[in-house]
């Protein structure tokens, strides 16, 4: 094994050269599969994002204890950003707070001579994971001259199913994409193989192993597979950037935040390598199994 | 050594091809293995290589059962066994030598055994100086010479060739009978399926005559008189 190794790879680039048209369409519907899933997969996690962006509007509200004064009220802010998972902690005065209220009844005079007495000092809490609101409210409350925490946990329940069902959706479809991608390279090596079983019938007459014969296949599976998620990559890259443009020019979708495809170019790349690997691998290591019965 | 004992062959169509078949081949013996179309010399050699499983009876071959050899063996069985085909079976991308350290590298010969070897085994054959021709570039006698030395090439105990002359004039196929009795005389059992009797008459051999799946004759000498 350890002699034929450099072997299985000449072999296989050869095979990978020898078969140029073959090789060609391999690679092409390589390229086509993961465009299709890296693109699914990308829109599926900017939608994830900018879900999770909106789940992190959904502050938690505390209400600073009434019998506080007002200086002291404010100092609270350094205590609770101390709680774990606070991202900020924003003081609002009472005054402030009737404002606010007042400016959501500006058509209505009911409330033009409300007095800031009747509302108390708070502070909007933003939390790092909004997925932990309960947790964190409870924590909150217990910080010593706060009265009450307030936080929506149904509406930030309701996005933690909204971004269960949207990625459990998102990897089915990826596993469907990826298994029906396996399904056509595995069909397209088979052609190739088809025209070299006369060869891999001679390999096995003279004693060779499966592995033996199988080997240069894996290596050429993997080369096609490797030059596939470049290929997918390098458009990939191209077809974001357009997407991104196309959504920041639009009237309707220039409020969805698109992650910069810099931020996350190393995963694509490394998931895109990896499923071109498993693409090439599997599909030519697929191929190859009915000949090897001789 | 090949044993034969009571060997059968059934398709899975209902067709009997062997039926109840009984010989032995020791080392070192040449036998020709003759018949009519259809009277079991392809199955048998089938059975030899481990392409297909005998259906009933025993069949060892250089120590394998091969209706209990598991798959895995298969490779090493056959590594005791060199095929010479009618229609040569060689690679058309490869060269020669190619064509021949394929064969070693498939059972695991190191680039420095290979290099020692082919020279040998070519000029063995008569093909010094072929090692970087293409198989398209040589005619039928020396393209049959070259699936010889791949066959020789692993220093296999055994010999089996199935029609090796079908495709060669009479001259040539004088010539790749003659290396084989030549490769027979260095200690290679070999084992030759023809319809040719002219062959089979001029070297005067061992002769087993199959007909309808069954031995009818097995002796030395002419092919009249065998398959009498």
């Amino acid at each position: 094994m350890k002699h034929n190794f450099g072997y299985f790879i000449r072999e296989g680039a050869r095979n990978m050269f020898s078969h140029g048209f073959m090789s060609f369409a391999a690679i092409g519907v390589t390229v086509a599969c993961l465009l299709i899933m890296g693109t699914f997969a990308l829109i599926a996690f900017n939608v994830n994002e900018n879900l999770a962006e909106l789940q992190r509007e959904n502050a938690v509200v505390a209400f600073v204890d009434d019998t506080l004064s007002d200086s002291h009220a404010q100092e609270l802010g350094a205590e609770l950003e101390k709680v774990e998972n606070v991202a900020s902690a924003t003081f609002v005065s009472r005054e402030e707070a009737r404002d606010n209220y007042v400016n959501n009844y500006d058509e209505d005079d009911l409330y033009s001579d409300l007095s800031a007495e009747v509302f108390r000092h708070r502070y909007v809490i933003h939390l790092e994971d909004p997925d932990l609101m309960a947790e964190t409210k409870t924590a909150v409350e217990n910080v010593e001259g706060i009265a009450k925490a307030r936080g929506d946990e149904a509406v930030s329940n309701g996005f933690i199913t909204l971004r269960n069902v949207a990625s459990l959706i998102s990897v089915a479809l990826v596993a469907v994409l990826l298994v029906v991608s396996l399904f056509i390279i595995s069909n397209t090596i088979k052609l190739t193989t088809f025209d070299r079983r006369e060869e891999i019938a001679i390999m096995k007459m003279v004693g060779a192993t499966n592995g033996f014969i199988r080997w240069p296949f894996v290596f050429e599976g993997l080369l096609l597979g490797l030059l596939g998620a470049v290929a997918a990559f390098i458009l990939q890259w191209v077809l974001y950037l357009a997407m991104c443009r196309g959504v920041s020019t639009s009237d309707t979708l220039q409020l969805l935040r698109i992650v910069p495809f810099l931020r996350i170019w190393d995963i694509v790349a490394v998931v895109f390598g990896a499923a071109g690997i498993l693409i090439g691998v599997g599909g030519s290591t697929m191929a190859i199994r009915r000949f090897l019965k001789v | 050594m090949i044993r034969m004992k009571d060997a059968e062959k059934t398709y899975e169509n209902g067709t009997k091809a062997v039926r109840g078949i009984s010989f032995q081949i020791d080392d070192g013996e040449f036998v020709f293995l003759v018949g009519p179309s259809g009277s079991g010399k392809s199955t048998i050699i089938k059975m030899l290589t481990g392409e297909i499983v005998p259906t009933g009876g025993r069949v060892m071959v250089n120590g394998f059962s091969m209706s209990r050899i598991a798959e895995r063996q298969i490779p090493l069985m056959r590594r005791t066994i060199g095929v010479i085909f009618q229609d040569f079976r060689l690679i058309g991308s490869k060269t020669v030598y190619d064509n021949l350290a394929l064969a070693m590298r498939a059972v695991g010969a190191t680039p420095r055994e290979i290099r020692g070897r082919i020279p040998y085994v070519l000029n063995l054959v008569g093909l010094r100086g072929k090692e970087n021709a293409y198989p398209d570039e040589l005619s039928g006698g020396e393209q049959q010479r070259v699936a010889v030395a791949r066959a020789l090439v692993n220093n296999p105990s055994t010999i089996v060739a199935d029609e090796p002359t079908g495709n060669l004039d009479p001259v040539k196929s004088l010539e790749i009978m003659t290396l084989l009795e030549r490769i027979n005389a260095l200690g290679t059992t070999v084992i030759v399926v023809t319809h040719e009797r002219g062959l089979v008459n001029h070297f005067k051999k061992r002769v087993i005559y199959l007909q309808e799946g069954q031995v009818m004759g097995d002796a030395t000498g002419r092919y009249e008189e065998v398959g009498r």
